[in-house]
């Protein structure tokens, strides 16, 4: 279908864009990439009397990489960090899942500040977000305010972000030398969204037992989310063979995921077994 | 309300009047005449409006044409030299890369910007980049085919 009518701002600043959003009044949408927003409107799911397109508010698309973490700015595109040399050190897993982030053309204009905005429970980004304790960055009238990315989603497609807020920034915290981790998602076709994803990492001690091991489920769920039970399993262990199963059964008892037209809940239980199981492996 | 937007496709300059939710890939048809990039689904899964945007390639139906303004765009258009098929074209026809034609234009472009590129992708990439155009009838094999030969070819010249 063809989108519906609406108007067209390109604001310079932030301060424009906060003061566009509050005269709005819930009339207008954000537009980064688009790449999401595009295809809502498109099904008419979406009929913003307003667009606000954040293109030229500088200083939105830079990656820093400091002592402190990774700082993505919120324009920042799949194919910036896909093609980032020094990222590829400073957060193996952020770059590893880019694989998996949607298709080629999409990715040269999806951004990360669009897709947790956007919050699809099947996107890979906001499960990284979840799992790697992410800090996003909002502004608003009454300025910036930090959220942890494990207290930003409110459920499928919808955040805790305010009406008139702009997230400007998402920090990863920084990547310990020798940090383990692994990613795995099924898929129908590579890039289309996830049926079930997993993403961990965790760090070891001189004795190659587990410490403070983050695992986060993508897609099989209605948002992303920590699953604290299969962490327990192997936190303060050894992995074998054994304890890698006794937690991928941990992990796909804890999950709670819908039945829908792409898949059914026991199936999408049986593919987190198997992520969870492959990405300890790869770990 | 109809603006003024000027666009730069294949080299030319296109001054439209379009309303600010026209897709590029509307603008390039209606607007601009440029029929040889075609909609399929029109909400970002196909491929088939893919164009390229200095030096990207991206969906046209996920791009308004507003946000297109001071950009080089190419299409399918752009691609030939007169007479003289693209070696990419030429390559198509030559490994009986399409049938109906109708994702071609598409394929084209996503190829063009792929074996253009200063590292040709190897196999494994030009799978997974390939693999985010839809062609229904030619099972993809004879695709792969060509742009590989193409991607030869242009190295060679």
């Amino acid at each position: 279908m063809k989108l519906p009518p609406l108007d067209y701002a390109l604001p310079r600043s932030l301060d424009e864009a906060i003061a566009l959003l509050s005269e709005s009044e819930g009339q207008a949408k954000l537009l980064a990439g688009g790449q999401s927003l595009m295809p809502t409107l498109a099904f008419r799911l979406a009929t913003p009397a307003l667009l606000i397109d954040l293109a030229a508010i500088p200083g939105l698309d830079r990656i820093e990489i400091t002592a402190a973490g990774v700082r993505l700015g919120a324009r920042v595109r799949w194919v910036d960090i896909e093609q980032s040399e020094p990222l590829r050190t400073a957060h193996p897993l952020l770059v590893a899942a880019m694989a998996h982030v949607a298709h080629y053309q999409i990715r040269n204009r999806g951004t990360v500040g669009g897709s947790l905005a956007h919050a699809d429970p099947a996107a890979e980004w906001p499960g990284l977000c979840v799992t790697c304790d992410a800090i996003i960055e909002v502004i608003g009238p009454a300025g910036s305010r930090l959220i942890e990315a494990g207290a930003f989603f409110s459920g499928p497609l919808s955040t805790h972000l305010a009406e008139a807020e702009i997230i400007t920034s998402i920090t990863l915290p920084a990547w310990p030398r020798g940090r383990r981790w692994g990613f795995q998602e099924f898929s129908r076709r590579r890039g289309d969204f996830a049926l079930a994803g997993i993403a961990l990492h965790y760090d070891t001690d001189a004795a190659g037992r587990v410490l403070d091991p983050h695992i986060g489920v993508i897609g099989a769920c209605h948002s992303p989310h920590r699953l604290r039970a299969a962490e327990q399993a192997i936190s303060g262990q050894v992995l074998d063979d054994v304890l890698i199963e006794a937690c991928a059964q941990a992990g796909s008892a804890e999950v709670d995921p819908p039945t829908d037209l792409h898949g059914s809940a026991r199936y999408r239980r049986a593919l987190v077994h198997a992520m969870l199981s492959r990405a300890l492996q790869q770990a | 309300m109809k603006q003024p937007i000027t666009l730069q496709v294949n080299q030319n300059t296109y001054d439209i009047e379009a309303e600010p939710r026209r897709t590029l890939a509307d603008a390039l048809r209606e607007d601009c005449g440029l029929t040889g990039t075609h909609l399929g689904c029109e909400h970002g899964v196909c491929g088939a409006c893919t164009v390229i945007v200095d030096g990207d390639p991206m969906r046209a139906c996920l791009m308004f044409a507003v946000q297109a303004e001071g950009r080089a765009i190419r299409t399918v258009e752009g691609l030939a030299a007169g007479a003289t098929l693209h070696p990419l074209q030429q390559a198509f026809i030559d490994h009986h890369a399409l049938q109906c034609g109708f994702c071609t234009a598409g394929f084209l472009m996503l190829a063009t910007s792929l074996i253009e590129r200063a590292d040709p992708p190897d196999d494994q990439e030009l799978l997974d980049a390939l693999s985010s155009n839809l062609c229904r009838c030619t099972g993809y094999k004879n695709i792969v085919n060509a742009v590989r030969a193409a991607s030869v070819a242009l190295r060679q010249r």
